[in-house]
């Protein structure tokens, strides 16, 4: 590359104002985070939050309501944040340190030690703690109000980019929406009722989703739904329909971007603040295949884990439950032989010869199921207690992989490591999907040109060109349905649609005005 | 064992190699076949089309080449970097520029199309270029890096890579003057309200749009790089670092005129794009047609059509001797954010009994128009601005004489829109309405 640089586009005067309010608000957080004490804590969070917000929308309107509609990737191969420069590696770096401290040392942050006060940046979020849920403010407090306020201003850049594409617009609304009701301010409401001795909910995201929430059936949130009366004994059933039944009928309806690209607050994170970086992903056959065998591996760690969970505390407290540590072993049991056999026998052709990968998770579990019966005689499974096992999931995957490396990492691999290589909610829903869904993105005919717009824009390291130059529908279980492939498709050659399931994995030789038939030809022969 | 080689690395010569592994794999009583695919541009296949990304910074290079490395390997496709110079057709030999030689059975010229030159004065200069090859892009990124080195652009020539070039170089703030001989853009295709409609949208990306103007010369400054461009009519001097030159292709086949392989513009191959030569079979670009199929021209320097003649000529070689046989025409093209895709014909400038419907959207970024019979109301075709239709129904519709109306009572089937996206088939068709009642 020469020395000069291809960007020559220089920063507005309204930009740098609002780069200089964004690092003001910023500044804020550092000062706090260094024990500077604000006088007024509530007005000095709101001016943070505030210019850091103002300043982000101010900058992105003068970048996008500047341009004309349309497709908006100029230059990003050639920024320093989107092509893994200085300024990605420093980002990357800083997000990950972030979230080092937040999980592991959240006394850095301020948080308060036995019957002290909260100090430094924890002490900051005091006041809007105190006005949402009555209590201060702990680390979590912190990150999720960081974590909803990055959503909401990035998405609303997301939405100013993509002003000409109503559904990016659309489901861009829901994750905001989403992640402002149900992730941020129902949670805190809910633990208002816990002030009353009749309450005692656990922290509870109605749309995160066992076995993304992986702590849905931990003993304490069980014993808190069940000690809450009938809005916990509704809130527990709610929780497990929508494992067995809400999502499997959404998923077969509109496929997994019901929930990932329209729902999920992970999701909802890597749409927009992630955005910038969806272009890093791998879209190597090698990517392909460690995603695969890593996303299965934690789906049936955390399978194993939950029942291992479950089965202590069942025998624990013989009494407390109806449910007798046997018939909780052979209904897991059974329930996943009728599905895998069910599956081998209506679905094994879409499997071909990945049917093997299947029966070896299916035997995975059973195996483990085997092992919890016979040794589990306490709270042990394979000689491993099963809180070692519950502890390794919660920092290994809970927060190592989502945390730390999922979003970290988004500068250097992309901003869906976790959805793609990690997530066991994403593994189960990329299961319905791939078997039984009416979603599929159509491909158009012969208009493809090869150009690479589409995989290189896949966030989930697809390679949807592959498919589109044969003119192959693209059903694949690893797709969230974000729908910029066919928005980045210069020649219209895509279009995320739910059709009939009959003819929508099409292995499709012939091309629209091609005389030459492979398949007919094959055939033939 | 029979060896196959081919002479050029683009979508042409590419599914030809791939689709005569592919047969061999499947019917294992074809002899077997080494093949082999020569190109002096780049080692491995990449997307032309895909080059104005990687100057725009949507892509990288890498990512522009549809297969990784291994797949070569794993396909026992083997890719040799060298210039063909001279064809022996007797001995069955190719001559390399490095004076090595390559025997082979069965030969595929697959070279594709090199921008024209017109013989203006200065267009060998440094800072001049076409937008064809790979190495138009090295070219382009060190002459026009950013607006720094390169204060304004020159292109020349008002069809596809022209404006693509304008984009591409609207992308790095590069000011561009676009100069457009017709005396409006594209319009030997586009019909009159189409091709309006795209000037104003080339003017409202702030391009220096000239309509009906003629490049006179190009003049150097000491160093025999470009100063500035002479316009013919008015003999306007623009002072200009970069001159693109994008008028056009043509077959890049001046190796072949030396040998006993019959070429006129391209390589001369009949219907199963065989030249007069046994064994010697030409595709893509490079080939023309004795005979213009239907209303295809005899060269067709169409990306799809590289693909279709790949995949005929890999049958033919496989011993099931296949006519080239395109379908229904269709097209795409993208004009900075306007969207083009075109089934069927629409012609500039409508034939005996060819009647057209135009309609367009007041934000003047969407058109249709749509091609009829006016005698017996056949539908002809469509052209599509700012709305993606579908292949397959337009295919279909073609095959079964669909008449006018039913297409435009029908026209949401056809739709191929994002989902939520605003919908214009009542607007359209009521349009169709009052004209039908106006005349």
């Amino acid at each position: 590359m020469s020395l000069t640089t291809p960007d020559a586009q220089t920063l507005t005067f309204l930009q740098k104002v609002a780069l200089l309010s964004g690092i003001a608000g910023l500044f804020i957080m550092l000062l706090a985070a260094f024990n500077i004490h604000f006088p007024n804590r509530a007005l000095f969070l709101a001016l943070s939050l505030g210019l850091i917000a103002l300043g982000t929308i101010v900058f992105a309107r003068q970048m996008y309501l500047k341009k004309s509609e349309g497709i908006k990737n100029d230059g990003v191969w050639f920024k320093s944040i989107s092509s893994r420069g200085l300024i990605g590696w420093l980002t990357g770096v800083v997000i990950t340190g972030f979230y080092i401290v937040l999980y592991f040392y959240p006394q850095y942050l301020g948080l308060a030690t036995a019957n002290g006060a909260n100090t430094g940046l924890i002490s900051l979020f005091d006041p809007l703690s105190i006005i949402l849920n009555g209590k201060p403010a702990s680390q979590w407090f912190v990150y999720g109000t960081l974590y909803t306020l990055a959503i909401l201003i990035f998405g609303y850049k997301f939405m100013l980019k993509y002003r000409h594409n109503r559904y990016q617009q659309l489901r861009t609304v829901s994750v905001m929406f989403f992640q402002l009701g149900f992730a941020f301010l129902i949670p805190e409401f809910m633990a208002r009722l816990n002030e009353s001795p009749d309450y005692n909910l656990p922290y509870y995201d109605l749309k995160s989703i066992w076995p993304l929430n992986y702590y849905l059936f931990d003993s304490w949130s069980i014993k808190g739904f069940l000690s809450s009366g009938s809005l916990g004994l509704s809130l527990l059933i709610f929780g497990i329909l929508s494992i067995f039944v809400i999502s499997p009928i959404l998923t077969y309806k509109y496929g997994k971007r019901w929930y990932c690209s329209w729902v999920c607050g992970c999701g909802a994170l890597a749409e927009t603040v992630g955005d910038p970086f969806r272009h890093l992903s791998s879209k190597k056959l090698s990517a392909w295949k460690i995603e695969r065998w890593l996303i299965h591996t934690v789906l049936v760690f955390s399978v194993i884990m939950t029942t291992a969970i479950i089965y202590t505390y069942l025998g624990n407290d013989p009494n407390q439950y109806w449910l007798t540590r046997q018939t909780f072993l052979f209904s897991v049991g059974g329930f996943l032989t009728v599905l895998f056999v069910v599956v081998m026998l209506f679905k094994r052709h879409e499997f071909g010869k990945d049917a093997w990968y299947g029966a070896i998770g299916y035997f995975t579990v059973i195996a483990a199921l085997f092992i919890l019966y016979y040794s589990g005689t306490t709270d042990h499974v394979f000689l491993i207690k099963s809180s070692t096992l519950r502890t390794a999931y919660g920092l290994y995957i809970g927060s190592i992989f989502s945390g730390v490396i999922g979003t970290g990492f988004y500068p250097i691999l992309g901003n869906r490591v976790w959805c793609r290589f990690g997530c066991p909610m994403a593994a189960i829903l990329g299961f319905q999907q791939r078997l039984f869904s009416k979603f599929r993105i159509s491909t158009n005919g012969g208009q493809c040109i090869s150009c690479g717009n589409c995989s290189t824009y896949c966030e989930m390291g697809i390679d949807v060109r592959a498919y589109a130059q044969k003119g192959e529908n693209i059903v694949r279980s690893s797709c969230v349905g974000c729908g910029i492939c066919a928005a980045v498709c210069p020649r219209g050659v895509l279009k995320l649609e739910n059709g009939s399931l009959k003819g929508r994995v099409t292995s499709n030789e012939r091309l629209p005005g091609n005389a030459v038939d492979l398949m007919t030809l094959i055939h033939e022969k | 064992m029979e060896d196959i080689v081919i002479i050029g690395n683009g979508i042409s010569g590419v599914t030809a190699a791939r689709h005569i592994r592919k047969i061999c794999n499947q019917f294992p009583n074809i002899p077997n076949k080494t093949i082999t695919i020569i190109s002096s541009e780049t080692d491995y296949f990449f997307s032309r089309t895909a080059l104005m990304y990687v100057y725009m910074g949507h892509m990288t290079f890498e990512q522009t080449q549809p297969y990784e490395k291994w797949f070569w390997e794993k396909n026992n496709i083997g890719l040799k970097k060298g210039r063909v110079t001279h064809i022996e057709t007797d001995r069955k030999t190719l001559i390399l520029d490095d004076g090595s030689e390559m025997p082979f059975d069965k030969l595929i010229i697959a070279t594709g199309s090199k921008p024209n030159r017109f013989g203006w004065p200065g267009q060998d200069l440094k800072g001049v270029m076409g937008l064809y090859h790979k190495q138009d892009l090295d070219n382009l990124e060190s002459y026009a890096p950013n607006n720094r080195v390169c204060k304004r652009a020159v292109v020349v020539g008002g069809g596809l890579i022209g404006i693509e070039l304008a984009e591409m170089l609207n992308s790095r703030h590069i000011p561009v003057t676009f100069l457009v001989r017709e005396d409006s853009f594209w319009n030997a295709v586009l019909p009159d309200g189409e091709s309006a409609m795209i000037n104003r949208h080339i003017r409202n990306h702030h391009i220096d749009l000239r309509l009906g103007s003629n490049l006179k010369e190009i003049k150097a400054d000491e160093n025999g790089k470009v100063r500035s461009v002479i316009i013919a009519e008015t003999g306007e001097e623009i002072a200009c670092d970069v001159v693109g030159l994008t008028a056009g292709v043509s077959p890049n086949i001046d190796f072949i005129r030396s040998s006993a392989i019959e070429t006129n513009r391209g390589v001369k191959v009949n219907r199963f794009l065989e030249t007069n030569i046994q064994d010697i079979y030409a595709i893509g670009d490079c080939a023309e047609q004795h005979e213009a199929i239907g209303n295809r021209k005899p060269v067709e320097a169409v990306w799809y059509t590289g693909r279709m003649m790949g995949e005929t000529v890999a049958q033919t070689i496989c011993g099931n001797r296949m006519a080239y046989d395109p379908g229904h025409w269709f097209n795409s093209a993208k004009f900075f954010d306007i969207e083009y895709q075109t089934y069927g014909w629409v012609f500039a400038k409508p034939g005996t009994h060819e009647k057209h419907f135009h309609w367009k959207h007041s934000d003047d970024t969407k058109c249709i128009t749509v091609s009829y019979n006016s005698l017996t109301r056949e539908f002809l075709g469509i052209n599509t601005f700012g709305i993606r239709m579908r292949h397959e129904v337009f295919n279909r519709w073609l095959n079964e004489k669909r008449d006018v109306d039913y297409v435009m009572t029908h026209l949401s089937e056809a739709n191929f829109d994002s989902e939520f996206f605003a919908r214009y088939e009542l607007e359209i068709l009521s349009a169709f309405n009052n004209q039908l009642q106006s005349v």
